[in-house]
């Protein structure tokens, strides 16, 4: 997963969905390390303070905890990071579902498409 | 900890011209990395001249680590000139030589590092390299320094694209949380996730002071749009 970031948003804010990302989607396991501030600034191409203060508001909702003796990790606590998972799962089908509202579509025929697709898909 | 930059009342007056700084006043923390930004003409080169000693104020001071510019403050300041000064028959390691003697801090080791990097070869004379390259070897030299205040005047405007990356993250690696990088540039795009704070100085005047994230956040678009807006023309 690339650091691909917008320009017109707060860099930490994107710095704290790519990591939450990382994580859910288990780059960075339960219980992992995490690379250092610096390690993940110079990969990213961002700051260093930023990086921190991704960190900060990562460490805020629980996701991460800092160790005196071991640097970073990720959270134990997997329900906390399935119900991000699914929070973000959630958010994505809402702009789905506003779009194909846009393009004039009715729920059940959404429903049937979303099928039909998993039926070409498999 | 005591900031690392004070600027009171600074102004510069050319012979017989309009004020090039006028009044201007700030102070910068530690362990930041700076951008200088705005227009032609605005400042930039007089406010950085005036940091490293080169000009003397009209009115109003300067101080770095609490101290008045002066022969101290240059051994704690490594500054990189909008032009380059490497145009002698010294080859690129007789040049790393020669600072290894002139600066105390400075660190042979990373010069090498990052001349090995960049794919420069050390023998080779300095009047044989191309512009880029040769600004390349002057921005090693000066990153080489372990200093209080980096001071990059245009550091990347005539490298390539894939060294302008390397260059930002070697000023990423290089931070330190006691040093401050500030860093004038009209590229803003390659820049702006590098910075934490950025300084906007139009007719020697300061417009703005601010952080990235707080712009980004106020006015939901980059530096580069913000700045297009402030200074439209």
């Amino acid at each position: 997963m690339a650091w691909t970031l917008d320009s017109d948003r707060p860099i930490y804010l994107q710095l704290v969905e790519i990591i939450q990302m990382r994580i859910v989607s288990g780059i960075y396991k339960a219980g992992d390390r995490l690379p250092s501030v610096r390690e993940l600034a110079t990969e990213a191409g961002v700051n260093p303070n930023t990086m921190q203060k991704a960190f900060a508001e990562l460490e805020r909702s629980g996701l991460i905890f800092t160790q005196r003796t071991s640097g970073r990790t990720v959270t134990e606590n997997t329900e906390l990071i399935f119900s991000i998972r699914e929070s973000l799962a959630r958010e994505q089908l809402m702009q789905f579902f506003s779009k194909m509202k846009e393009l004039g579509y009715e729920q059940t025929e959404i429903t049937a498409l979303i099928n039909q697709a998993a039926e070409e898909g498999k | 900890m005591n900031p690392l930059v004070e600027i009171k009342g600074l102004s510069k007056c050319y012979e017989g011209k309009k004020m090039a700084l006028d009044n201007l006043n700030l102070t910068l923390p530690r362990g930041r990395i700076i951008g200088l930004l705005g227009p032609n003409g605005s400042g930039k080169t007089t406010l950085i001249k005036l940091m490293t000693g080169l000009l003397t104020p009209t009115s109003g001071s300067i101080t770095v680590n609490g101290t008045p510019i002066g022969i101290f403050t240059k051994s704690r300041i490594a500054y990189l000139p909008e032009r380059t000064y490497l145009q002698s028959n010294m080859k690129v390691n007789d040049m790393i030589e020669f600072f290894t003697e002139f600066y105390p801090d400075f660190r042979k080791e990373k010069a090498y590092e990052m001349l090995n990097a960049l794919g420069i070869e050390p023998k080779a004379s300095l009047k044989t390299l191309s512009k880029g390259t040769k600004e390349k070897v002057q921005l090693i030299l000066v990153m080489s320094r372990d200093a209080d205040l980096y001071i990059l005047d245009e550091p990347i405007a005539g490298v390539d694209p894939a060294a302008r990356d390397y260059i930002l993250r070697t000023i990423i690696s290089n931070y330190n949380e006691n040093a401050t990088v500030l860093l004038s540039t009209h590229l803003i795009t390659d820049i702006e996730s590098i910075l934490d704070e950025v300084v906007f100085i139009r007719y020697g005047q300061l417009v703005l002071y601010n952080s990235v994230d707080n712009i980004r956040e106020h006015f939901g678009k980059s530096i580069d749009a913000y700045f297009r807006e402030v200074f439209a023309c």
